[in-house]
């Protein structure tokens, strides 16, 4: 199922729910023929967007609302926080292209402090699935969901086949006693390529899908504290406010320690070109993960990986 | 005025009511007094004539809805309130007290108030939002939004101003409190925002101006509503910034007031225009 097939399902299932866009229709293509006046398109208009979301949930409405994440988050910013936030609306927002999913575009669209900002919000729920798999098993609840919710849409496949999603709880791939990743969205893809050349290594690995970041699964963070001898936070994400932070606020509210290495963009943005250049120009790639991690080089061969299927 | 619930001297007596809570809401830590005088005749109009909106209709989904976009008319609100039976009046001796909400800006605390404001140019999307749901509804309720002239410095008030045109939203009327002033100085010594009506007529929506003081020209002028199929109304109201208090009136350092209970007892002399004095209080500018 796609992320369409779903919303389009979900829309015809329930009249309440309302598909907005700020004229980004890359994922929404066919609502306005199956929607008519329930798909509302406010044109290049971030924050009236969000306002007029608000208003529709003030109505009784569940909106679902569309851009790029970048202007979602923070053109839009204070519309989420004051119109969203204040209030507790039930909108939820779908980010496009967060993270290196916005691959060539530029610094102007590259949304890698979303997670940070969002999060920083009172009420307001984050999500970031790891693939389609996994965003189409999300979305049910986060859709359900009372709160505002802000969700970094990917929708690559990977041959992962997810388990089911609950609220708060994240998704234990593998256990490990050495080394256990903690990442989230895209680069869950090359996570499970890094966790393999590490095994290959000799290495127990552990591998854990942080897709709820807000609320976060604290008992599993504070479980591989425990029983790994290090902690990797993988994000395609400034380091400052996402995952790494998260993981030292829980660990620092729990007055616990460990070891942890965090892999993420350093006070910079990344430098544009296709995804596949980008994560290989950043160190990012499954193979230069894991060698990040080891510290030193090994005879793997990266897979090839695929070019996301739109790109604006 | 004809077919109104209240003649237009009791309008007037409302108002005047509404004027003298503004005036006590301006001591011990104060409040937007001159801002908010500029605004007190158009809210007692909507609310005690021209909405859908009473105190024992407040939740119904058959309603009106009123944005105060302009946060900082919320001492007119209140008194307005207060006055048609939608806040206990009681409540008011609570104004910036922690054991109630009556603060500086609107919030959903306040019987009567939709929708927190405070941030500038927020409200318009939100009544959008509220409109085009009752559209789709298939409702004949409408949805208002007063802002004020310095208040379009927003781009999203124009923003909203092209939707409302996108999506036909003759079921929304824009009130623009157009008292001449923002916060520090005149609109037009800042940001010139004339040819006001123009502005908007460019932008598709259908205006109408008038003298916001004037129970007779609100009158008409709503009772006009919807203005033209299709089309978002447009309301511009001229004001006074600080109506009914000469000894404040338009002057740029009289947005925000905090006076002595000395000088609140004078102003509510020259409120009745039994006094006039001068004066020379502290006077806070607050942003």
């Amino acid at each position: 199922m796609t992320y369409e097939e779903l919303l389009t399902e979900t829309a015809l299932n329930d009249e309440q729910v309302i598909v907005m866009t700020a004229e980004n229709r890359a994922l929404v293509r066919n609502l306005p023929a199956v929607l008519g006046k329930r798909f509302i398109d406010t044109g290049i208009t971030e924050q009236t967007m969000i306002g007029a979301s608000a208003g529709l949930a003030l109505r009784g409405r569940k909106p679902v609302v569309h851009a790029l994440a970048a202007f979602l988050t923070m053109r839009a910013f204070e519309f989420v926080r004051t119109d969203l936030g204040i209030a507790n609306l039930p909108a939820k927002l779908s980010g496009f292209i967060p993270g290196f999913l916005s691959d060539a575009n530029g610094p102007t669209h590259q949304a890698i402090e979303d997670i940070s900002i969002m999060r920083g919000i009172p009420n307001v729920t984050v999500f970031a699935p790891a693939d389609e798999d996994d965003l189409v098993k999300m979305l049910p609840e986060i859709w359900k969901s009372p709160n505002p919710a802000y969700t970094r849409i990917n929708t690559r496949k990977t041959s992962h086949v997810h388990e089911p999603f609950e609220l708060g709880k994240a998704e234990v791939i593998s256990t490990g006693s050495d080394v256990t990743i903690l990442t989230y969205g895209l680069m869950f893809e090359q996570a499970l390529i890094a966790v393999e050349v590490l095994q290959n290594e000799g290495l127990s690995v552990g591998l854990v899908n942080m897709r709820s970041l807000k609320p976060v699964d604290e008992a599993i963070i504070l479980q591989v504290a425990a029983s790994s001898n290090l902690i990797v936070t993988l994000e395609d994400h400034f380091l400052t406010g996402g995952l790494y932070t998260i993981v030292a606020e829980v660990l620092l509210q729990y007055q616990t320690t460990a070891k942890v290495m965090p892999i993420a963009l350093k006070e910079r943005w990344f430098k544009p070109a296709l995804l596949p250049d980008v994560l290989q120009n950043e160190g990012f790639s499954g193979k230069q993960i894991a060698e990040r991690i080891l510290g030193y080089q090994t005879g793997y061969s990266q897979p090839s990986i695929l070019t996301p299927e739109f790109s604006e | 005025m004809e077919n109104t619930k209240h003649s237009e001297q009791e309008l007037q007596a409302i108002a005047l009511k509404v004027r003298e809570h503004i005036v006590r809401m301006s001591t011990a830590g104060g409040c937007f007094t001159g801002a908010s005088l500029s605004a007190v005749d158009m809210i007692v109009y909507l609310y005690g004539e021209f909405l859908n909106l009473t105190p024992s209709n407040l939740k119904d989904v058959n309603r009106d809805y009123l944005f105060l976009s302009k946060g900082h008319d919320v001492p007119a609100l209140y008194g307005t309130l207060v006055e048609l039976g939608f806040l206990e009046k009681e409540r008011l001796e609570n104004h910036l007290s922690l054991n109630d909400h009556i603060y500086w800006h609107p919030n959903t605390h306040i019987p009567g108030v939709e929708f927190h404001s405070g941030s500038l140019g927020h409200l318009p999307s939100v009544a959008i939002g509220v409109a085009l749901d009752l559209k789709i509804s298939g409702s004949d309720n409408k949805a208002i939004c007063i802002m004020g002239d310095g208040e379009l410095n927003e781009g999203t008030c124009w923003e909203a101003v092209l939707v409302a045109n996108a999506y036909n939203l003759d079921n929304l009327i824009f009130v623009i409190d157009r008292n001449h002033f923002q916060a520090n100085m005149r609109t037009e010594d800042l940001i010139p925002l004339e040819p006001l009506a123009q502005k908007f007529e460019a932008f598709g929506a259908a205006v109408k101006r008038i003298n916001g003081h004037s129970y007779t020209e609100l009158h008409d002028a709503f009772s006009a509503y919807p203005f033209q199929q299709g089309k978002l109304n447009v309301v511009i109201a001229d004001t006074v910034r600080g109506k009914g208090l000469p000894s404040i009136q338009e002057r740029a350092d009289r947005w925000f007031c905090n006076f002595s209970a000395d000088e609140v007892e004078q102003l509510l002399l020259e409120l009745h225009g039994e006094h006039t004095t001068s004066l020379t209080s502290e006077t806070l500018i607050v942003r």
